[in-house]
This record gives C-alpha cells, sequence and structure tokens, in this order.
C-alpha cells in the first residue's frame, strides 16, 4: 500500500511540471485567409487585426497563419493542418469557408472557431460580421449626388448574400438622392484579381460610370479609376487612402481588432462559447473612411449625417416603402427589413436591371 | 440592353492590353518547353518580374528600365531552377511548383514599399500617320512599344525556332536529348539558355502587368496568369503563332464578357464569366480533333538529361 502510495506521489511529481508548462503555453490563434495579407483590403484588415492581437496579449497568445488559401476543399486541409498543430482557436475569413470550416469543426471538438461573413454555428464554432450594406449606404449617397453621368459601375465578387446586400443598400440611398440614377453591375466571381478588376472597371467606365464601387479585395479599380481621370471610387474592407483625395472619396474600413482581441480574452479565460454576431457603424465594426476634400461640402455633411443616424439607429438602410426588384411589395412604408431576410438576401430591389446569377 | 455602347476599338485595344502578358509569357514558356524543359514555376517569375520593373520603374522613373529589370531579376530566378534541374537533376515538376512558392513569397517582401505607389506611365507609342486611320487607329495603333514588340517577339520566335540553326539545335535538345548529345550539342547549356530567356520573358509579362495593365503593386497580383500562360503553350500545340491565337483568344473574351456585363446584355452572366475558358477548351478540342503530325508535344519534355561521358 506505501509503495502504491510513493509511486502515485513520485507520479504526480513528475507530471506536475507538465501541467504547469500547459498552463504557462500559449494560446494559439490561427487565421485562415483567402487573399494575400497585402491585398490593401480584406485580408490587409484581417490581418491587421491579427497584429492587434499579437500586439495585446504579447507572449500570452501565438498566432499562425495561412494567406491565399482557395474556397472549398484546400480550406479544409489548412484548417485540419492548424488544429493538428494546436491551434486552440482559428478564425475563417471568408464565406466559402463555411461548410469546411463545419467539416473540420466536427472533428475537433476541442478546437474553437470563428467562421466570418457566414450564419453557420456549431458548439464549437461561432460566426462573426459586419454590417457592411451600412457603409454602403453612406456611399450610395455620395455616389448618387457626385455622379454627373447618372451611371454607376458595381463590381461584384460573387452573388452571396453579403454582395447583395450592398449592392441593394447602395442602390436606394443613391436613388433616393438622385432619382435618375442607374447601377450596372459587374459580377468578377473573384474575391482578389487586380488585372481583371482593373479590366472591369474600365469596363464600366467606357461604358459611361464615372463612379466605381466594388465588393473585391484589391486597389487595381482605384488605380484604373485614377488612370481614366473624373471618376470617384471608394476604399472598400480597408481605407485605400493612398488614392486620396482622388478617386477614392471615401471608403468603408472593416475593424475586426475588438472583436478578435474580445474572442482570444474568452479563449485564455476559458469562457469562450459560441455566438453569432453581426455588428456596424454604430458598434465600431464598421467604419467610413475620411471623405476627402473632392467631395462637396454639402454631399459630405448629408453623408456623415446619414453615418451618424445609422450609428444611433435613428436611420435603417433598408426602411420601408421598398419593393423587389420583380415590382412585389418587399416591406411596407415604415418597416424596416429583418436580420433574417438580410442574411439571406438572394433578390434585387425595384429599379435594379440585370439578373442575380444562380 | 444597349450593345451599341461598346466600341469594337476600344474592345479591341483592350484585348490587345489584356493579352500582352498571357503572350510575353506563353512565347518564354514555349521555348523553354521545345528545349525539353517543363519549368511550372511561371507564375512565380512573373509575379518577381512584376515587383522588379514596377520598383526599377519607380525608382528610375524609367518605364523602359522597369521592363529590363523585370526581365532580368525573373531571368535570374530562372537560373535557380536551372542549376537545380540540369545540373542537380532535380524533379521538374516539383522545383518548379517551389520556384512559383518561392517568387510568390520574395515578390511580396520586395514589394513592401511599393503599395499604393503610382509608377510613371509608359505611354503610347507614336506610329504618326497610322494612330489616326478610323477604326484601325484606335484598335490596333495606339498602343504603348510593349505590345508591339509582343508581337514582333511571337514572328521572331517562331521564324528562329523553324528556320534557324539555333531553333533546329534548340527543337533536336527537345526531341531526344540523348541524340543531340551524340551529335555534339551542349544539351545542358542550351537548356540553360532557353530557361533564362523563358525567365525573362514572364518577368517582361510580369511587369507589363504592374506598369501598364493595372498600373500598380499588389502582393498576389499576377492571381494564376502564370498558370494559364502554361495552358497556353499546351493550346498551342507548342507553336509560336498558335501561342498568339491562345492567348488573344483568351484576353479577347474575357474583356468580351466583363464589357458584356457593363451594357447588361441578356445572357446569363454564369455563362458570361465561364465563356473564356470555355471557348479556350473548344478551340483546343476542335484543334485536336484535327491535329496534324509534328504538333505533339516535345518527346524529351521534363525528362532529365544524364549525360553519359
Amino acid at each position: 500500500m506505501l509503495r502504491r502510495t510513493l509511486l502515485c506521489t513520485a507520479a504526480a511529481l513528475l507530471a506536475a511540471p507538465a501541467f504547469a508548462q500547459d498552463a504557462a503555453d500559449p494560446v494559439k490563434v490561427g487565421f485562415v485567409f483567402v487573399g494575400p495579407i497585402g491585398d490593401g483590403g480584406w485580408t490587409y484588415e484581417h490581418n491587421a487585426a491579427r497584429l492587434a492581437v499579437e500586439e495585446h496579449f504579447g507572449d500570452q497568445v501565438e498566432t499562425v497563419y495561412q494567406e491565399s488559401v482557395p474556397e472549398g476543399a484546400d480550406s479544409e486541409r489548412v484548417m485540419t493542418q492548424m488544429a493538428l498543430s494546436g491551434a486552440d482557436l482559428i478564425f475563417t475569413t471568408s464565406f466559402g469557408y463555411m461548410d469546411p470550416t463545419m467539416n473540420v469543426a466536427a472533428k475537433f471538438p476541442d478546437v474553437k472557431f470563428e467562421h466570418a461573413t457566414g450564419y453557420k454555428t456549431a458548439e464549437n464554432v461561432a460566426n462573426y460580421s459586419a454590417r457592411f450594406y451600412e457603409g454602403r449606404a453612406v456611399q450610395g449617397l455620395i455616389a448618387g449626388e457626385m455622379t454627373e453621368t447618372n451611371k454607376i459601375g458595381y463590381i461584384g465578387s460573387f452573388p452571396i448574400p453579403e454582395v447583395i446586400r450592398g449592392i441593394n443598400a447602395a442602390y436606394l440611398a443613391a436613388k433616393k438622392v438622385n432619382p435618375d440614377v442607374e447601377f450596372n453591375v459587374i459580377w468578377a466571381y473573384t474575391w482578389f484579381d487586380p488585372a481583371k478588376e482593373a479590366d472591369a472597371a474600365r469596363a464600366l467606365i467606357e461604358n459611361g460610370a464615372d463612379v466605381i464601387l466594388q465588393h473585391t479585395d484589391s486597389t487595381a479599380p482605384q488605380a484604373a479609376a485614377a488612370e481614366a481621370g473624373n471618376v470617384i471610387t471608394f476604399g472598400q474592407a480597408s481605407d485605400m487612402s493612398e488614392y486620396a483625395p482622388m478617386p477614392r472619396v471615401s471608403s468603408i474600413i472593416d475593424n475586426w481588432a475588438p472583436y478578435y482581441i474580445d474572442r482570444v480574452q474568452a479563449v485564455v479565460d476559458g469562457t469562450w462559447e459560441s455566438q453569432s454576431v453581426w455588428q456596424g457603424i454604430g458598434d465600431g465594426m464598421v467604419e467610413i473612411g475620411e471623405i476627402s476634400d473632392a467631395v462637396p461640402e454639402d454631399v459630405k455633411a448629408d453623408a456623415l449625417a446619414l453615418k451618424e443616424q445609422i450609428a444611433s439607429g435613428e436611420v435603417h438602410p433598408f426602411t420601408g416603402p421598398i419593393n423587389r426588384q420583380d415590382g412585389t411589395e418587399w416591406l411596407a412604408e415604415g418597416e424596416t427589413a429583418d436580420d433574417e431576410t438580410l442574411l439571406g438576401m438572394d433578390f434585387y430591389v425595384e429599379g435594379l436591371s440585370g439578373d442575380i446569377p444562380d | 440592353m444597349d450593345l451599341g455602347s461598346i466600341s469594337p476599338a476600344l474592345l479591341i485595344a483592350s484585348l490587345m492590353v489584356a493579352s500582352t502578358p498571357l503572350l510575353l509569357a506563353a512565347l518564354g514558356e514555349l521555348v523553354v518547353e521545345r528545349a525539353g524543359v517543363l519549368n511550372l514555376g511561371v507564375e512565380g517569375m512573373m509575379i518577381v518580374g512584376a515587383i522588379c520593373g514596377f520598383a526599377t520603374a519607380v525608382e528610375t522613373g524609367s518605364p523602359p528600365l522597369g521592363f529590363l529589370a523585370g526581365a532580368a531579376g525573373a531571368a535570374l530566378l530562372s537560373l535557380v531552377f536551372a542549376v537545380l534541374t540540369q545540373v542537380f537533376l532535380a524533379n521538374q515538376v516539383a522545383t518548379g511548383l517551389a520556384l512559383t512558392l518561392f517568387g510568390l513569397g520574395l515578390s511580396s517582401l520586395i514589394g513592401q514599399g511599393y503599395v499604393g505607389i503610382k509608377p510613371p506611365g509608359t505611354g503610347r507609342l507614336d506610329l504618326g500617320p497610322l494612330a489616326d486611320i478610323p477604326f484601325l487607329g484606335r484598335a490596333v495603333f495606339s498602343h504603348d512599344w510593349m505590345v508591339y514588340l509582343s508581337l514582333a517577339l511571337t514572328v521572331v520566335i517562331a521564324w528562329t525556332l523553324a528556320r534557324t540553326r539555333a531553333g533546329l539545335k534548340l527543337r533536336a535538345v527537345g526531341e531526344n536529348h540523348d541524340a543531340a548529345h551524340a551529335l555534339g550539342l551542349h544539351v545542358v547549356l542550351t537548356r540553360f539558355a532557353a530557361i533564362a530567356f523563358g525567365g525573362a520573358m514572364a518577368g517582361l509579362g510580369g511587369a507589363y502587368l504592374s506598369l501598364v495593365r493595372v498600373p500598380q503593386w499588389t502582393e498576389g497580383m499576377t492571381a494564376g496568369a502564370g498558370w494559364i500562360a502554361l495552358a497556353i503553350v499546351v493550346f498551342a500545340s507548342w507553336r509560336a503563332g498558335r501561342v498568339l491565337l491562345g492567348a488573344y483568344l483568351f484576353g479577347g473574351v474575357t474583356v468580351l464578357q466583363l464589357n458584356l456585363q457593363a451594357v447588361g446584355v441578356a445572357l446569363p452572366v454564369e455563362y458570361l464569366s465561364m465563356s473564356p475558358y470555355v471557348v479556350t477548351i473548344l478551340v483546343l478540342v476542335i484543334m485536336s480533333a484535327r491535329r496534324a503530325r509534328g504538333t505533339a508535344a516535345p518527346a524529351s519534355l521534363g525528362k532529365a538529361f544524364h549525360a553519359t561521358h
């Protein structure tokens, strides 16, 4: 009996340093990025937030990342590799990572996953997104007031709810201040391809557009607009201020850092729980980049007023009366869109031409 | 929908600009493959060319120097591949893939200080009265000198491979390196030269992307153009003239579908978006069905050469 007690005590003493080491081990946080970290847009901002996590937590946290990971099976391999290499928390930062995230999460129940812009959750999978459409409304207002040709070009990436919401929000805001405005949408079917994005911008400009909005991740449309002259653009996901004051007159900035720090802290504290977060201008997750001097003072004042009204909840970008593209009623006078409809938005509002690809 | 708002002259002009990087890179890879070497590092060489060209043009204010630097930078990178595959007999496929990964990383490192900078304009080549010809002037005779250089290089490469001793030697090395060696040809030296030339051409294509087509430096900006160039070589049955056709076909349909979307043409966007790939595949199938002798891949393509003495 004594021998057994001594053996147990010895084993416990030997194991103690190992447990202490485990407790002192930094939390490992992985990031899966859809583009290069130098894209100047979407991935650039996610990586800036990763760096903010490192700065905030110091030695408490170790971060790893993989950039330019294609959506689909390849991303599943990358996530699996991260989980196997000891990641405690993995941020998967593109819509197309949703199902791969769910698949990998099912195999690694002890690893926490955070998926950006999707709608699925599990016990160890949370999702988070920003209400980019609020920023699009501000951009739409500026675009509607500043266009001289009444043609606004919009470069869409993929026909997913997030992008469709943005097109609708921008169009409604532009139409409100300029009833003659029309939108031309090009679907690039890519998040990041500078040459193709520049070509898309040129095609829209050659077709008469003097305002370009983009939901793709590189600054190439800004460069194409600068080359063309007399065309205004807006920064997407990041400030893109290197193209200010013209063509870039303002921007939507995705501020992920506070959320990332908060969620990593939850893992450090052992309080992490699955959740769905969708924050906007009021919460600081969506910021409006500085409106440049190329924008007339009255337009700037209107834009800033709209921003404040959205932030306070006084104005919702989707407030009726709004019809669907086919003319059927969607929102009655004074009615605002519910989050469920917005999250699954797969239709254009009345006035937009063209079909949404299936 | 207003198809009339698409200017055919502008469309052709855009097509030529969009196709030039692909044409340059594919022509270079054509020469490499005709020498019996498969270099899958085109993407890596293109992006190194893009940043070397961009950085040099920005620092010197001279686009021609930028293009030279782009060619030189990518050629130097290709020589790493040449040493590994021709001297140390490393696997060409694995080494080419490694070259692409290395090129992407290296360009990212070099390019950190060049994001958001506008490069000096390359400018149009003054072709005098030719530029004033209705339609053709705007469509064909209002481009920068690199567009015309790429067309000239197509002719020069086609002629060199078919009509000169140097071209015959290069093709001999690509078809049967052992026989070429037995005849006293310098197989490794020939392949080194071909690889360096291919690298320089990929570098020119990359520099054209960053200095003219976009024009800016963005990390990862080639976004698969190198892989398209590789596919065009196969599509072209290893013939320079067909490389021109392939590059212009792919670039042209890409630009056309974007313009058709811009004017709201009543065709499903999915079909428009996949059209560059579908058209290329269809043409490849038609050409394959009518394939004449002598249009197959070089017999020694991708095979390591072991000198017996």
